[in-house]
């Protein structure tokens, strides 16, 4: 079974070579397409998703796409859901896509986006007074390097997750220096190479994600996001900027093809219907990226484990 | 040429000037006024790739051909490639099956490992003896034995379909290119613009003509592959025998049978160098492929340097070199092969006519059968594999922690002795005077058609509001390519000097033209951290290659003659190096170097996954965004900067070929 399912995964469109199973139960027997980006917590929450609505009776194929780039195939239905779509990052981008009346967000998917400056434990020592914002003040020259000295350096997010870290960093007076990654894998190799020497670092951390369970280490506590922070310069501990306060945290949505309402209206229930929590996720996650699972092992391993939750979710 | 011409004392005085500009022009500018001399205002920015995304949404949701529309017509096209290409991974990689996902159930089997291994090798002793066909017999296996299998023949399928395309594509547009003159004209820039802009910048618009997944990738690949089959086309037929031409002419053949019987035929031995381009650079194209729905090795590669499992991501990534060493040299047999053909024996049965087709079709039917009962056969088991990832990452473990302080002083060392002093030059440089210089130097290397068409490519840089990105892309670039020849020609003179060094050296650019950059960029990142000497680290690792190549082919060229007459004349072997070899092979350097910049250029792509905030950034910028005109537009902007460079370099090469006699002037 899990040979056959790994096999599928890796290219779904053979189908369009043999009749595809006749099911009498359910709308249309045109698969639904789900994209697949390449961070292993997303494999396997659009995995469990797919899982869940063949379990239904639906058809199910993974394409492989690029998280932003996606929204174009969504609002001509060549693709038709999304299983995350941060609202830290991907709000814009989601906004702008159900503006069109093409792209519909289905809702929560119960994980929650914590994104924030994140430090190694072994940093406390260093500069006590952690997490507490205000001792990245006083210690910013213990997170310098030979290139940004006196000023401490700070590795954020490639320039497309947005985040205003040079704002807060201009707002809060912290000495620091801002350097964007290109992307993740970038982002988190510095982690890995500061650990290994356990040499000084700060930098974005997100959950979640297989970093907080292999690091220890604890966000920076800034004075907590609110939407004013941003809006209003006044708002806050300085009073003539804006960006004064933490990142926003919020919910990780699922989006799809407005179009799926009709199509399918049983596997838009079911979709609607399905939730994750963080800790199940984040438990996830660490078997893949940690301890080597696959990800077809670790998806079926909770389809065993949670039968009645999602047999919930069809038959509601 | 001790002595300084008035020509070059011209040039130093100008430089001079320019330097002074780069660093106090600022100040003056801004005390006469001419701020606008200094930074490109804002307001003459022309909004370009505001209109390149409109006219992009016209096409995909209303352009129209009356009967069906264009996005119909795209489409249309992608079920084509589809159909074949979802047979060949059906065959290679997946089986045909019924159903999706979890219920699916397979009906028949792909081809087992073991049918594929003895095709392989047929085909290595086919094309040309069992020394081949164990070479290529062991490639295979390795990708077996290491876990590799299944991802390797995913990507094998989508070469098998992309190949014919980009040869056949290939074929037609450069054949019709040799037939009419003026289609030859109007190809050879949009040649170069699709060997030069980077894939990145046109995946968007694919993306939304293609639809999501593998196709795209296909299209993508055979825009990348295909322009060295079309100039190599093209420069085969003109180099065609004339007296074969007459001959065809003579016994009356039709224009077709012209083509088909005669030209194409006789120029098959140079044709099959396109068709191994082809390959490679299909091969190159895995890792940004994978970005976009092709599965296989890439696909590896990225996700396993997403969990930074530096290991796997160097196994999927050797399996990529170790796949296009087997493709190669079966190509290459099969080129060979090409020039000795030898009627086959008349009378036989088919089956005496084709031992090996029938061996492998036995193996192929046979497995099948067996693997049912024992699934070993069918699919190599899992138990069986090998890795060497614990390896690798602990490898970059020991750098890290036991070198990094003198990774770290040789990093600021290059910092602020060259990169910074350079930057600086390169921002500092007001963009009118700039772009007034290029058009000099292009005014003197290659007349007033040169000179206004670098006045065009830089002027459309400032004015699309990309100038200051275009410096820190040429800062970034020149520095590379600089510490790649400082590197890459030595090696090469050496690796054509000394024959043991030379096939060490080999060896090793062999492998770092074909390992995914991809590969090294992440441990380049953990031991030098994100910055400009880590992107300059990653460029000079895939630029150097072409500098080692052309030095060492240029040194090996010398004809023999000379060379014997500089030892008669009693020079001594550094005498023969400094006198002779180097000054013959400068042509060749040159060219070299050309090819230096051209890889340099289209690794700031890649390099911007690491942090850069060159044009590179922009390009990936405009892919993250699904912006299809921010894309192309710094697409164009990276092409131009190559493409300038490229020009005043192959004039340069020509006038120095002129000096050394190896080149009419007027020729």
């Amino acid at each position: 079974m899990r040979h056959i399912l790994k096999r599928t995964l890796m290219g779904a469109a053979v189908g369009a070579f043999v009749a595809t199973a006749s099911l009498a139960e359910v709308e249309s027997a045109d698969p639904l397409k789900l994209t697949l980006h390449d961070w292993s917590g997303q494999l396997i929450n659009t995995q469990i998703m797919g899982a869940v609505l063949e379990e239904a009776g639906y058809n199910v194929e993974y394409v492989q796409a690029d998280y932003i780039a996606q929204c174009a195939g969504l609002k001509t239905g060549d693709l038709t859901l999304a299983m995350e779509i941060w609202a830290t990052t991907g709000q814009e981008a989601l906004d702008e896509a159900v503006a069109t009346g093409k792209v519909e967000n289905v809702g929560e998917t119960g994980l929650q986006a914590i994104e924030e400056w994140w430090y190694p434990l072994y940093m406390k020592e260093r500069c006590p007074g952690l997490p507490d914002w205000k001792a990245l003040k006083a210690c910013a020259s213990e997170f310098a390097t030979p290139e940004t000295a006196p000023k401490g350096r700070y590795v954020g997010g490639p320039v497309t997750w947005g985040g205003f870290d040079e704002e807060r960093v201009d707002a809060l007076g912290l000495d620091f220096e801002v350097v964007h990654a290109g992307t993740d894998a970038a982002l988190f190799a510095e982690l890995e190479s500061a650990y290994q020497r356990q040499a000084p670092v700060i930098l974005w951390v997100y959950v979640p994600h297989w970093a907080p369970a292999k690091y220890e280490g604890e966000f920076v506590e800034f004075p907590p996001y609110t939407p004013e922070c941003y809006s209003d310069p006044s708002w806050g501990v300085n009073p003539d900027k804006a960006y004064d306060c933490g990142k926003p945290r919020g919910p990780i949505w699922k989006a799809a093809w407005a179009g799926m309402k009709d199509k399918w209206p049983g596997a838009h229930k079911i979709v609607q219907a399905y939730t994750l929590t963080n800790e199940e996720m984040s438990a996830m996650v660490g078997e893949v990226d940690l301890d080597g699972k696959s990800v077809e092992d670790v998806v079926n391993a909770w389809m065993d484990a949670n039968e009645s939750r999602w047999q919930g979710w069809i038959t509601q | 040429m001790a002595r300084v011409s008035p020509k070059s004392m011209i040039w130093l005085g100008l430089f001079a000037l320019t330097w002074l500009l780069a660093t106090f022009g600022q100040g003056w500018l801004e005390a006469a006024g001419m701020g606008w001399a200094m930074q490109y205002p804002d307001a003459w920015v022309i909004p370009l790739k505001d209109s390149i995304s409109a006219a992009m949404i016209w096409l995909v949701e209303e352009a129209s051909f009356g009967l069906f529309t264009f996005t119909e017509f795209t489409r249309g096209i992608s079920w084509m490639i589809e159909q074949p290409y979802n047979l060949a991974r059906a065959l290679l990689a997946e089986g045909f099956v019924e159903g999706h996902g979890r219920r699916a159930v397979q009906l028949v089997p792909p081809f087992s490992w073991i049918a594929v291994m003895a095709g392989v090798v047929a085909l290595g002793h086919y094309a040309r003896d069992w020394l081949l066909a164990a070479i290529v017999g062991a490639a295979f296996l390795y990708l077996a034995v290491f876990g590799q299998w299944e991802s390797a023949m995913v990507t094998l399928a989508s070469v098998v379909i992309a190949v014919p395309i980009g040869v056949a594509g290939g074929l037609l547009l450069g054949i019709t290119a040799y037939r009419h003159p003026s289609f030859e004209r109007i190809l050879k820039p949009i040649l170069d613009l699709m060997q030069t802009i980077p894939i990145f910048a046109y995946l968007v618009p694919i993306l939304f003509m293609f639809g999501f997944g593998p196709v795209s990738a296909l299209v993508a690949t055979v825009i990348y592959a295909m322009p060295p089959m079309v100039r190599i086309t093209t420069m085969a037929l003109h180099a065609v025998d004339p007296e074969i031409k007459d001959f065809g002419v003579m016994s009356g053949c039709t224009r077709r049978q012209m083509t088909w019987r005669v030209l194409v035929p006789s120029a098959r031995a140079s044709l099959v160098v396109g068709v191994n381009q082809v390959i490679m650079l299909s091969l190159n194209m895995v890792i940004i492929a994978s970005m976009i729905g092709a599965g296989g090795l890439g696909f590896d590669v990225l996700s396993a340097l997403r969990r930074l499992n530096i290991g796997g991501g160097f196994e999927a990534g050797i399996a990529i070199v170790i796949l296009a060493v087997a493709i190669d040299r079966l190509s290459q047999a099969f080129a060979q092969r090409a020039t000795t053909f030898t009627p086959p024996p008349k009378g036989d049965t088919w089956i005496k006519r084709h031992p090996r087709s029938v061996i492998v079709l036995a193996i192929l039917l046979v497995s099948y059968g067996v693997g049912l009962i024992l699934p070993a056969v069918q699919t190599y088991p899992d138990a069986a594999t090998l890795t060497t990832g614990k390896f690798w990452d602990n490898g970059v473990k020991y750098l890290n922690i036991n070198f990094y302080d003198q990774f770290e002083a040789v990093k600021l060392f290059f910092l602020q002795g060259f990169l910074l002093p350079v930057k600086r030059f390169f921002l500092g440089i007001p963009w009118v005077w700039a772009i007034a210089m290029v058009t000099a130097i292009g005014w003197t290397f290659g007349g007033w058609k040169l000179a206004l068409m670098n006045l065009l490519m830089a002027g459309f840089i400032a004015a699309t509001g990309m100038w200051e990105k275009a410096m820190i892309t040429v800062y970034l670039c020149g520095t590379s390519v600089v510490i790649a020849s400082v590197i890459g020609i030595p090696l090469g003179v050496l690796a054509a000097v000394n024959e043991r060094a030379g096939r060490i050296i080999g060896v090793l650019i062999d492998t770092l033209q074909t390992l995914p950059s991809f590969v090294y960029l992440i441990p380049v990142v953990m031991l030098f951290r994100i910055g400009d000497f880590t992107a300059m680290v990653a460029i000079v690792l895939y630029a150097v290659v072409p500098a080692v190549r052309y030095a060492a082919h240029g040194v090996r060229s010398v004809s023999p003659e000379l060379i014997e007459a500089g030892v008669v004349s009693g020079c001594t072997k550094r005498q023969l190096l400094s006198r002779i070899r180097l000054p013959l092979a400068l042509p060749e350097i040159l060219l070299g170097l050309n090819q230096t910049i051209m890889l340099a250029l289209s690794m700031l792509v890649i390099t911007a996954l690491v942090g850069t905030r060159d044009l590179g950034q922009e390009v990936y910028i405009a892919l993250t965004k699904a912006d299809t005109g921010r894309g192309l537009v710094a697409g164009f902007a990276i092409a131009f900067i190559a493409i300038i460079a490229d020009r005043i370099i192959t004039a340069s090469a020509r006038s120095a070929r002129v000096r050394y006699g190896l080149e009419s002037a007027n020729g």
